[in-house]
């Protein structure tokens, strides 16, 4: 799971005990591809496309991603990650630190970026995401596909590909890993 | 800890950890736009109470690329000039509401006095005080040899196994003090190189080997740590002539000829060409780091400061 989001969620830190299996593997891996055909179906193809993964959920679902665009279409876009550490809202707040590397060897200008993330929550994250992206280049359109959208957004963004909605409580923690993904909570 | 004002209050992990921040910030300063948001209305106060073009500089533009805001604190022109004492000017500063105060003093331990006092409200970080510590050099310094030998610094950044020798005026040097904190602490094996008149007292307690004889040590090591000759710090009695100074300890290009063929070479700057090394060694040789050392000393301070006034985390 983010990280970023155990420590957003309150009660800060302790371990997270699953309740539900909301998708096993093979049905991350259906939606995936789902969200692969989707973004070569708005795109047109894959000319432009770059894939920038947020740190650190979003980079394991962004190599799936990428490995479905390969074979659907055989090609490879440009894989990158970013963490927003940087430029999050809330630096001063609750401990903050960029502890997961940026890599964007693309310049994104006038390119189509496609942000990846795991679980999309508040939007604070994207919202982050957005601005530091401008520093790489202005991309000619940005688009966002998450694995899970749980919904209690605090911003006007929206996702453009999801593999699933999810409803939840806000104190609920969704887990996004290799076996799937998994409704449950912190606990101290 | 909420301040930086000498390395001898950190540990090996606390290193560890600010020198792989600083990998994250060596790739900010690589982007098309190297500047980032992360402390916007932070204000950083620049108090130099000695000569300073490089650290102030790389101050000033770590503090700009985290969008802090830097107050310039003229020592010259200040009411200090008017007799106002040092505790009622820093007073004065943090009722301006400034966050952090980078200080450079002639006397050494000033910023440790300074963040007790004001330490509550207010970060020190120490940009050099008297012969006790310049810890942003030091750990630069440290950086720029991880990054050469390893890539980067990485979450368990260490010097085992390096040799350093650490050549020059090492008993008025600071820097060198904050060196062979910052090396010793990560695993590397120190030794100083200096004439006994340009040895510290303590130089004993230090752990470090000591030598007086450059030539029977130079081949030994990995890195040559040079330091600059500080005419301005010595008196008559550990002056030697610099004709000597060359003679003895400066890297000429017959000297160059028995170091190691990888060794690499820093110097903290300014350089005195053809004193502590010779203009052929310094821009003919490869590793010779001087440059990257300017180029990590942003980065470095940059986490530092964003440590301190961003991350909500304490240095320990």
């Amino acid at each position: 799971m983010a990280d970023r989001e155990r420590r957003m969620t309150p009660p800060y830190g302790g371990v997270f005990v699953a309740r539900t299996t909301v998708m096993d593997a093979a049905q991350v891996q259906r939606a995936l591809t789902r969200i692969g055909h989707e973004i070569i179906e708005r795109n047109q193809g894959l000319e432009d496309v770059v894939l920038v993964a947020l740190q650190t959920g979003g980079v394991e679902v962004s190599q799936l991603i990428a490995r479905i665009l390969f074979e659907i279409e055989g090609v490879d876009v440009p894989l990158g990650t970013l963490d927003v550490a940087l430029y999050r809202d809330d630096i001063g707040l609750r401990p903050v630190m960029p502890e997961a590397e940026t890599d964007i060897q693309t310049d994104l200008g006038g390119k189509i970026v496609v942000l990846v993330d795991d679980v999309l929550f508040t939007g604070r994250t994207i919202r982050a995401a957005l601005d530091a992206l401008t520093d790489f280049g202005r991309p000619r359109a940005v688009q966002l596909a998450v694995v899970i959208d749980r919904g209690h957004r605090e911003l006007p963004i929206r996702p453009d590909f999801v593999g699933k909605n999810l409803p939840t409580r806000r104190d609920e923690v969704v887990d996004v890993n290799a076996e799937g993904v998994l409704l449950g909570e912190m606990r101290k | 800890m909420k301040h930086l004002v000498d390395l001898k209050d950190i540990g090996e992990q606390g290193i560890q950890e600010l020198l792989h921040l600083t990998d994250r910030f060596a790739e900010v300063c690589q982007r098309p736009i190297p500047k980032v948001p992360a402390l916007r209305g932070r204000t950083v106060a620049m108090v130099f109470f000695e000569d300073s073009t490089r650290t102030r500089m790389s101050f000033d533009l770590a503090a700009k690329r985290l969008s802090a805001d830097v107050l310039d604190f003229p020592t010259h022109a200040s009411s200090l000039s008017k007799g106002e004492t040092l505790r009622d000017t820093v007073e004065t500063i943090g009722a301006l509401g400034v966050d952090a105060l980078v200080i450079r003093h002639g006397v050494g331990g000033l910023p440790s006095e300074i963040a007790h006092e004001v330490g509550e409200y207010i970060s020190v970080i120490n940009a050099g005080d008297g012969l006790n510590a310049h810890p942003t050099q030091g750990l630069l310094d440290a950086y720029t040899l991880c990054q050469h030998f390893n890539g980067s610094a990485g979450p368990e950044a260490s010097l085992a196994g390096v040799h350093i020798g650490i050549i020059g005026d090492v008993r008025h040097s600071r820097v060198a003090r904050s060196d062979v904190d910052v090396y010793t602490k990560l695993g590397a094996t120190v030794t100083v190189v200096a004439p006994q008149s340009l040895q510290p007292s303590d130089v004993d307690k230090w752990p470090v080997e000591v030598a007086e004889n450059l030539d029977e040590v130079l081949p030994k090591f990995d890195v040559v740590g040079l330091l600059r000759i500080q005419t301005e710090r010595m008196d008559d009695s550990s002056a030697l002539p610099v004709t000597d100074y060359v003679e003895r300890y400066g890297i000429t290009e017959a000297r160059a000829t028995t170091l190691k063929d990888d060794v690499v070479i820093t110097h903290p700057g300014p350089v005195n060409r053809g004193i502590e090394i010779a203009d052929s060694v310094l821009d003919g040789r490869p590793n010779v780091l001087v440059s990257k050392q300017v180029m990590n000393g942003v980065a470095l301070r940059m986490a530092v400061l964003f440590r301190l006034l961003g991350s909500g985390i304490e240095i320990e």
